[in-house]
C-alpha cells in the first residue's frame, strides 16, 4: 500500500451519539440519574470486497477514529474526561468485509486517543465486534477505566443505527459512562478500593 | 392527577455529511429526545385520560429544549419536526394520542411558533420496538425536501405498564434532496401547508 492511502482521511459517512439518563429503576430514584453515552461513526470500508494482507490503513484510522468518537462521546455526556468512570468500544463490519477488519480498527492504535480523552484509562478497554447489515445492534460492553475488576461497572451498551453498515461501510463506537449500573449489589471490588498500579484492581 | 414518572431519557443525534452523492457545506444534524414514563392507565380502561395531557406538558418542553441544545443550541437552525409514542403492552393506543397536545406545545414554544401541524406516529408495543418518526417542514407540510423520518427505539423500553415518548426535529432537507416539489424557499406561510 502507498503511504498516501495510508494516510488518507477516514472516509465518514455519518456520525450519531447516543446519551441514556437513567432516573429510576425498579420504581427506586437513582440521585444523580446514571448516565452513558455512545458516539458511532459510519466509514466507508477501504477493503471491502477483496483480501488484503495489510491492514495498516484501518489501524490508522483507528487512531483517528478513537480520539474523534471519545470526544465526541464525552462531550454529549457534557462531563471533564477525568470524571469518566467506564469505557467500552465495538465495531460492525459491513458484509462485503472482515472481521479482521473490525479488529485492526479497534485494537493497535484506537485506545490511545481514548485514553488521553480520559486523563487516565489504566485499564483495558473492552470491545466487540461482528459482521452484519443495516441496523445491525452493537453490544458495546463496558468496565471501569482504571480497573477492570471493579464490578459494578461491569455493562453493555446497546446501540444501532438503521442504515449502517451498508456492505461496503463499518460502524465504530466508543462508549463512556459516569457511573455503573443502577442499584449496583452483587458485591465484589468497589470503585473506591481501586489501587490503580496494574489496570486490574 | 397523576405525577409524570420518567424512568429514563435518551437522547440520539445524527450528523450526516453524505450518501454516496456530493457532501455539502452544512451536514444535516436529526435529533431525538425519548423518555420513558410509567403509564397511569396501563392494566385498565379509564374513560377520562385527558388530565394527563396536561401532565405533560413540562415533560414536553424539558425533552424540546433538550433538542434545541443537542442540536447546537441554536432553535432558528430547526427545519423540521415530527413526533411518536409507543405504548407498553399494558395500556392502549389511545394513551399514545395523549402525546399529540404536550408534545406538539412543547416543540412550539422553543421554536417560537412554528405553522405547520407535527407529523406524528404511534403504536403499542413491547421493549426494543422501533418507531419510525416521520418529519415535515415546520412551517409548510407540503415541502418535499423535508419530507423525512428517524428511527428510533430503546432496548428496554416500553415495559408493559411503560409509555415511550418521542420528539425529533432536524436542520435541514434530505442530505442529497432531489425528488422536486414545494420548496423551503417557495413557502408563503399563510397556512401551514405550503
Amino acid at each position: 500500500m502507498s503511504e498516501a492511502a495510508a494516510a488518507a482521511k477516514v472516509k465518514i459517512r455519518k456520525i450519531v451519539t447516543f446519551v441514556e439518563e437513567t432516573r429510576s429503576e425498579m420504581g427506586r430514584e437513582l440521585n444523580p440519574a446514571v448516565r452513558r453515552a455512545a458516539a458511532a461513526a459510519v466509514i466507508a470500508n477501504p477493503l471491502a470486497g477483496k483480501y488484503v494482507e495489510d491492514l495498516t490503513e484501518l489501524i490508522n484510522a483507528g487512531e483517528e477514529l478513537g480520539a474523534l468518537l471519545a470526544d465526541r462521546a464525552v462531550a454529549a455526556l457534557g462531563i471533564p474526561g477525568s470524571s469518566v468512570e467506564s469505557y467500552g468500544k465495538a465495531a460492525a463490519v459491513g458484509e462485503n468485509g472482515e472481521i479482521e477488519h473490525a479488529a485492526a480498527i479497534l485494537h493497535p492504535k484506537l485506545g490511545a486517543p481514548v485514553r488521553k480523552a480520559m486523563g487516565k484509562g489504566a485499564a483495558l478497554i473492552p470491545s466487540s465486534k461482528k459482521r452484519g447489515g443495516l441496523g445491525v445492534p452493537l453490544d458495546i460492553p463496558l468496565g471501569h477505566k482504571d480497573a477492570a475488576f471493579v464490578r459494578s461497572h461491569f455493562d453493555g451498551m446497546e446501540i444501532r443505527i438503521a442504515d449502517a453498515p451498508r456492505a461496503d461501510e463499518i460502524v465504530v463506537a466508543v462508549a463512556v459512562t459516569d457511573s455503573g449500573r443502577p442499584l449496583p449489589r452483587v458485591g465484589g471490588l468497589t470503585k473506591d478500593q481501586i489501587k490503580g498500579e496494574d489496570g486490574l484492581r | 392527577m397523576p405525577e409524570v414518572r420518567v424512568r429514563k431519557i435518551e437522547t440520539i443525534v445524527e450528523e450526516i455529511f453524505h450518501e454516496g452523492g456530493p457532501p455539502p457545506a452544512t451536514p444535516l444534524k436529526r435529533a431525538a429526545v425519548l423518555a420513558v414514563i410509567h403509564n397511569p392507565y396501563a392494566g385498565a380502561y379509564s374513560e377520562n385520560i385527558q388530565p394527563f395531557m396536561d401532565d405533560l406538558r413540562p415533560l414536553g418542553l424539558e425533552m424540546s429544549k433538550r433538542l434545541i441544545a443537542a442540536l447546537g443550541g441554536n432553535a432558528k437552525a430547526v427545519e423540521g419536526y415530527g413526533k411518536g409514542a409507543i405504548v407498553g403492552a399494558a395500556g392502549e393506543l389511545e394513551h399514545g394520542a395523549l402525546w399529540h397536545a404536550p408534545g406538539g406545545y412543547g416543540m412550539r414554544e422553543v421554536l417560537g411558533g412554528a405553522k405547520a401541524i407535527v407529523a406524528s406516529t404511534k403504536k403499542v408495543g413491547g421493549p426494543g420496538t422501533r418507531l419510525d418518526v416521520p418529519i415535515t417542514h415546520i412551517n409548510a407540510s407540503y415541502v418535499r425536501s423535508h419530507f423525512d423520518a428517524m428511527e428510533v427505539g430503546i432496548t428496554d423500553a416500553p415495559r408493559a405498564e411503560e409509555i415511550l415518548l418521542a420528539l425529533v426535529m432536524t436542520t435541514g432537507p434530505r442530505i442529497h434532496a432531489r425528488a422536486g416539489g414545494l420548496k423551503a424557499s417557495e413557502i408563503k406561510g399563510e397556512d401551514g401547508l405550503r
